[in-house]
């Protein structure tokens, strides 16, 4: 198998701060923020950031999240899921405000990232949406987006993070617990999406462990092959 | 750096001083983490080579590698995505007896860990001998599931986890270091979790 190495020199940014400049809770689980970072390192679509939380006595707890927002925009977009007893998103979903100011380190990550030098597949899921919808707003920006095709998975269009955003970019979407439009619930079938492979030379995949192993499979069905997948997963992290 | 408004760090009561800065207790929840898609290897195709600085170099075939004395591990795990996994349980054998085996020349400072994926990470070699690193094929008795990095991956528990390279099938040895995978995409070159050596340019 080829080696998933030889990958572009990605930036990496250090530790500084960040103000919320927008804050939106969508639902009882999603929290999306706009922050404005002190001296920022411009990012690519697809890495992350480190958020810190510190406590008076100095205790500090941190979560890594996906950047949602393109290198272009003046404020770094994070969408953040609230999960059970979440430290972080916990925090961040039921405390944080506009004017807050948050540590930050970023940006993070270059294996995970597209800018447009191939012609990419992503499957995604829930959150995993996120780092997509950076890709997705830089080939916009770019005139990039014939080298972007996206396959996001939601249960329901309220709980599918960016699903307006996605449908207008021409995604296919695919619901797994209602239907949308003649569309019957039902998660993506290799039929639906074969047409998307055609001419693919790299395929991400992002979402929860058991969306990225369906995914992954899903990808092999419709004959992508396993060493152009680049998988980015999340576990129970709150 | 600021106080975090509205912040008082609550939910750590209780938390064990095992547990390295930054990082929380995931419980039995062991978290799958890759970067790429998930290999099927057969016991009987896996082998282990060590090569590179080293005065005999050898692979050894699953039998072979059973054959030589088993090593358990018994502790904590740390990843860099900030969860641990305490009291967990591996087997396999020592890479001490490896390395007993194939004899590292004298300059031999560092090593590639290999996966059969293509996926690399680096290690000084005083990190992987002494009792410190083990190839494993067995997790809380049983074993090890491919999606953990079955059938063997490499375990370095004293270093963030992805230094544990799943589905290991080759330990370089080298006279200089050179960076692996993640090394090359911002992680840190060592992976103390003790002293929160995440990403480069960390103490």
């Amino acid at each position: 198998m080829s080696a998933p190495a030889e990958a572009a020199p990605a930036p990496v940014g250090h530790w500084t701060t960040g103000t919320v400049v927008e804050l939106e809770r969508l639902g009882d689980r999603l929290v999306r923020l706009r922050l404005d970072v002190a001296d920022r390192t411009d990012h690519l679509p697809g890495q992350h950031y480190v958020l810190r939380l510190r406590a008076p006595d100095g205790y500090t707890a941190q979560r890594s999240y996906s950047v949602a927002s393109s290198p272009d925009d003046p404020l770094l977009e994070l969408m953040v899921e609230c999960l059970p007893g979440g430290e972080v998103s916990g925090h961040l979903h039921d405390v944080a405000d506009v004017g807050d100011v948050f540590e930050l380190r970023g940006p993070i990550g270059g294996w995970f990232t597209w800018s447009g030098e191939a012609t990419a597949l992503c499957v995604v899921g829930g959150t995993g949406v996120v780092p997509v919808v950076a890709m997705l707003r830089h080939a916009r920006a770019h005139g990039l987006t014939d080298r972007l095709r996206v396959v996001a998975v939601g249960r329901s269009l309220a709980e599918l993070p960016y699903a307006a955003e996605l449908i207008e970019a021409g995604a296919f979407v695919a619901l797994t617990r209602e239907n949308l439009g003649d569309r019957v619930a039902a998660p993506p079938y290799p039929e639906e999406i074969a047409a998307l492979a055609d001419g693919v030379e790299r395929a991400y995949v992002c979402g929860s462990v058991g969306f990225a192993s369906y995914a992954t499979r899903l990808l092999g069905e419709i004959g992508v092959r396993s060493d152009t997948i680049r998988i980015e997963q999340f576990g129970a992290t709150g | 750096m600021p106080v975090t408004r509205g912040f008082g760090g609550g939910s750590r009561r209780g938390r064990p001083e095992r547990l390295p800065p930054g990082q929380y207790d995931t419980g039995r929840d062991w978290p799958v983490l890759t970067a790429e898609a998930q290999p099927r290897i057969a016991p009987e195709d896996w082998t282990i080579t060590v090569d590179g600085a080293v005065e005999r170099p050898h692979t050894w075939s699953w039998r072979e590698a059973h054959a030589l004395p088993g090593s358990t591990y018994f502790g904590d795990i740390h990843c860099v995505t900030t969860w641990s996994m305490l009291d967990t349980t591996f087997a396999g054998v020592s890479v001490d007896t490896l390395l007993e085996l194939a004899g590292p020349q004298p300059e031999a400072a560092y090593v590639m860990a290999h996966s059969s994926t293509g996926y690399t990470t680096n290690l000084p070699l005083a990190d992987v001998t002494d009792g410190k690193a083990w190839l494993v094929w067995e997790y809380d008795g049983r074993p090890l599931a491919a999606e953990h990095g079955g059938p063997v991956r490499l375990l370095v528990p004293h270093l963030y986890f992805w230094k544990s390279a799943k589905w290991v099938d080759r330990l370089e040895l080298m006279t200089r270091d050179r960076p692996g995978f993640w090394e090359q995409n911002g992680y840190h070159d060592r992976g103390d979790p003790w002293l929160e050596q995440r990403y480069q340019g960390d103490p």
